[in-house]
């Protein structure tokens, strides 16, 4: 498999999204305001989210055509990154991302017209329904079942581990078709015989839900037909979206913890005088940029099948262990202080290790790897 | 009668003549029988015998089902005010302080850190002045453990801003009661609050509450964080026992068959073993008169290995270990809680940090005993005053 011929260099549009987005997440969602929110009890605020609409976020990657912004997946990364950087929370990742590539590359045209403009407007915020067992990652795992109808279907399972889902007006749900396929069920909130309880988070700034399905109704089966592969598409660009928001959260506690040495004196010196110290943070900017060049590669190749099999799992696989290793690290290097609920490093800590369980961990994303490369 | 028999024979009176439903008093006849530090000397709660004894009665008063967490309710006395008392304090001191500690009616903490003197402990800045037969004590001290139950603390203060650092330092037992201590609470990586920040606002201790000379502070503040090494990471444990047998508890739960995830797990078994092994083999030699460099290692390895047994219980859970159960709650921790792995990995974190980070200790194996030169130091024969804060 050949590598692609990719261009990193930062155009003035990618910089103009990336100062844009550093600026109004410090601005509307600064730290104060995400702390606030995680202690929250649906962890999010529906009004910024109409904000993140006004600003073409919730339909960046939408086509114009149904009211979205027609940006590729480089603009999105960078979002992703912006918001890693920050810890944002709420359904950026879910709705933005998951939902909408599923809806993308599964709905028929006339599906993606009755869906894509209401999430590009922000008027409904969605989520994809896909996991059920802890350790399943996989699509075989999916067990839930879809019932055909008089008119439509009936949805049978539980699903757990749903990304916002007690925030989603829309769920894409995973299901077994009658001759054993996956396919992609739109069920609508409160559709009866659905029922979503959000559980506590190790990741508070992201939250999850389990979803029962006991018999839900619903009329709308993205094209008509089988989906996995549409969902394998739509979760490997959340694995891409995800690895760029690794790295930026990688990226600020790099930067926390080089502040930190340089201003904190312990023996009359700055305790990055320290080889002990000064070689850690060298050693965190090594796995940054490693990361780095992972995740924006594969934001790069979103549009080609063959490679993205190759670059996502590789990115997440990555970006995943280089952020939760960064992000211990900006810990150790604070001392006391980088244990307290007041410093800012439980926040990352917390994000880097959730990130490492919801979309498989590292090594199921090397065993994707493994296989896309034949070996 | 030997020592052994002696100890035996006073243990079985233990046990026959008191009961385990009052836990205080238990603790009471156990150091009146001299079984509390059996090393220490008679009248103190000890029997002037051999310190390697006190572990066969330890050993001993468990298989009965005998109380004995107070070590664990009280380990900031029990584990190292003890010892400073027993080498650094008067009589008196003793006689006041030993047998409440021991069960656990008074609970003690340790005043070291403040907020800009962590690692560099020596650096400390909070005040104490003579006035008479008292000291007057301001300043502020950060992350101490149990401050807001505690009756006692060990306070170590600057009596001599003049001299380099190490030199001007004098230690006192504080009355936490006492008018001026405020304490206020910390919240951690977990929700929870068990530590404090304590702030002297002329506190006044009275003159006999010193330990050892003024000056001397230095000196004792060594024996306590040399004890408190060895209360970290430095316990003989039963085999597979802590950390490493939650994630077997996982591993066996999840009825995973992965080859990959099982080598991990077997991985981090030896190595825990190792650990366990080079604490056991420690301890002989301390008792026979012998320590080597094994005694030096085990803080920085439990440290290490906590941080990965746990961060890899949590990953054998999958999905499941994203999940934080009950949620954050700021509160203060209630007592014996189980904790789950979520969230026992979180509070691994701390483990490389409290008690000395492993960055110290790695320099103190460096130079203490490998006898590699130490780093320059820029503040060694400086009065403490003129040493750079940043
Ligand atoms: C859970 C917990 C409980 C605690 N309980 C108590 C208590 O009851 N009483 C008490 O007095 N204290 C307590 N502490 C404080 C603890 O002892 C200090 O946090 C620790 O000594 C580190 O000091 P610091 O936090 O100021 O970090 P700093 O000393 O500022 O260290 C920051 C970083 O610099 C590194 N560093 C510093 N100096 C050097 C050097 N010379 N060479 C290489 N690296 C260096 C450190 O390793 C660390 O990575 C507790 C801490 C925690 C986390």
């Amino acid at each position: 498999m050949a590598e692609r011929q990719v261009s990193y260099a930062p155009t003035e549009e990618l910089e103009l999204i990336r100062s844009t987005a550093r600026e109004f997440l410090a601005d509307r969602l600064g730290i104060p305001v995400v702390r606030e929110l995680m202690m929250s009890e649906s962890g999010f605020d529906r009004s910024v989210w109409k904000e993140l609409a006004e600003l073409g976020w919730t339909g960046l990657t939408i086509d114009e055509a149904h009211g979205g912004g027609g940006f590729g997946f480089v603009e999105l990364s960078v979002l992703a990154e912006e918001m890693g950087r920050a810890v944002t929370p709420g359904p950026f990742l879910a709705s933005a991302v998951l939902a909408t590539e599923a809806i993308k590359a599964a709905g028929t045209a006339e599906q993606q017209a009755a869906l894509l403009p209401r999430l590009a407007s922000g008027e409904a915020v969605a989520t994809v329904a896909v996991w059920e067992r802890p350790r399943g990652w996989g699509l075989d795992d999916v067990a839930t079942t879809a019932t055909p109808e008089a008119s439509g279907w009936a949805l049978s399972g539980t699903k757990r581990f749903v990304l916002d889902a007690h925030l989603a007006d829309l769920l894409v749900v995973a299901a077994r078709l009658p001759d054993g396929e996956v396919g992609l069920f739109v069920v609508e909130a409160g559709a009866s015989g659905m029922s979503i309880d959000q559980v506590p988070a190790l990741d508070p700034t992201r939250r999850i839900a389990d979803v029962v399905f006991d018999g839900a109704r619903t009329a709308m089966l993205l094209g008509d037909g089988p989906g996995a592969d549409a969902l394998a598409r739509a979760l490997r660009l959340g694995l891409v979206a995800l690895a760029n928001e690794q790295v930026g959260g990688a990226q600020r506690c790099l930067e926390m913890s080089v502040e930190h040495a340089k201003t904190r004196y312990q023996f009359g010196r700055p305790i990055g005088s320290f080889q002990a110290i000064k070689h850690r943070c060298a050693e965190m900017l090594v796995r940054v940029e490693q990361a780095r060049s992972a995740a924006y590669y594969a934001a790069r190749v979103t549009d080609d099948t063959d490679e993205l099999r190759v670059a996502a799992p590789l990115a997440a696989a990555l970006c995943s262990e280089a952020y939760l290793w960064v992000a211990g690290e900006n810990i150790q290097v604070h001392g006391g202080i980088g244990f307290t609920w007041e410093h800012d490093a439980h926040l990352y800590f917390k994000r880097a290790k959730a990130s490492t369980l919801l979309f498989g961990d590292p090594r199921h994303h090397r065993r994707m790897l493994g296989d896309a490369l034949g070996l | 009668m030997s020592d052994i028999d002696r100890v035996d024979a006073l243990v079985d009176r233990l046990l026959a003549e008191h009961s385990f439903d009052d836990p205080q008093a238990f603790w009471g006849a156990q150091y009146d029988l001299g079984l509390a530090w059996v090393w220490f000397p008679e009248g103190f709660g000890g029997l002037g015998l051999a310190r390697g004894l006190q572990s066969r009665i330890n050993r001993r008063l468990e298989e009965a089902g005998a109380p004995t967490w107070n070590r664990r309710v009280n380990i900031l006395g029990i584990g190292m005010g003890a010892a400073v008392l027993a080498a650094h304090g008067t009589d008196e001191q003793k006689r006041r302080w030993l047998r409440p500690m021991f069960t656990t009616e008074e609970i003690w903490c340790q005043l070291f850190s403040e907020p800009g003197a962590g690692s560099d402990l020596a650096g400390l800045a909070t005040r104490a002045v003579r006035d008479g037969d008292e000291w007057v004590v301001t300043g502020q001290k950060v992350w101490t453990t149990l401050a807001h139950i505690a009756k006692w603390g060990l306070l170590v203060t600057r009596t001599d801003p003049d001299v380099p650092k190490h030199r001007g330092l004098t230690y006192f037992v504080v009355d936490m009661q006492a008018p001026g201590v405020d304490v206020r609470p910390l919240y951690q990586i977990t929700g929870e609050a068990e530590f404090n920040e304590v702030f002297f606002d002329e506190v006044r201790i009275p003159d006999d509450q010193r330990i050892d000379d003024v000056g001397a502070g230095w000196r004792v503040a060594m024996t306590t964080l040399m004890n408190e090494r060895v209360a970290i990471g430095g316990d003989t444990t039963p085999r597979g026992s802590g950390a490493i047998a939650e994630a077997v508890r996982v591993w066996k739960e999840s009825r995973s068959d992965d080859p990959v995830l099982r080598d991990e797990l077997v991985r981090l078994w030896a190595e825990w073993e190792a650990f366990r092994l080079t604490a056991a083999r420690a301890s002989e030699m301390a008792k026979a008169g012998t320590p080597g460099p094994e005694g030096s290692t085990g803080k920085l390895v439990w440290a290490d290995l906590n941080k990965r047994i746990t961060s890899f219980t949590v990953e054998l859970m999958g999905m499941d270990g994203a999940v934080f159960p009950g949620g954050y709650r700021l509160i203060r921790p209630e007592g014996r809680d189980e904790m789950p792995p979520q969230k026992a990995f979180l509070r691994a974190r701390a483990n490389s940090i409290e008690g000395g980070t492993s960055e110290i200790m790695m320099n103190i194996i460096g130079e203490r005993v490998l006898g590699l030169p130490p780093e320059p130091r820029v503040d060694k024969d400086v009065p403490w005053k003129e040493v750079p804060r940043g």
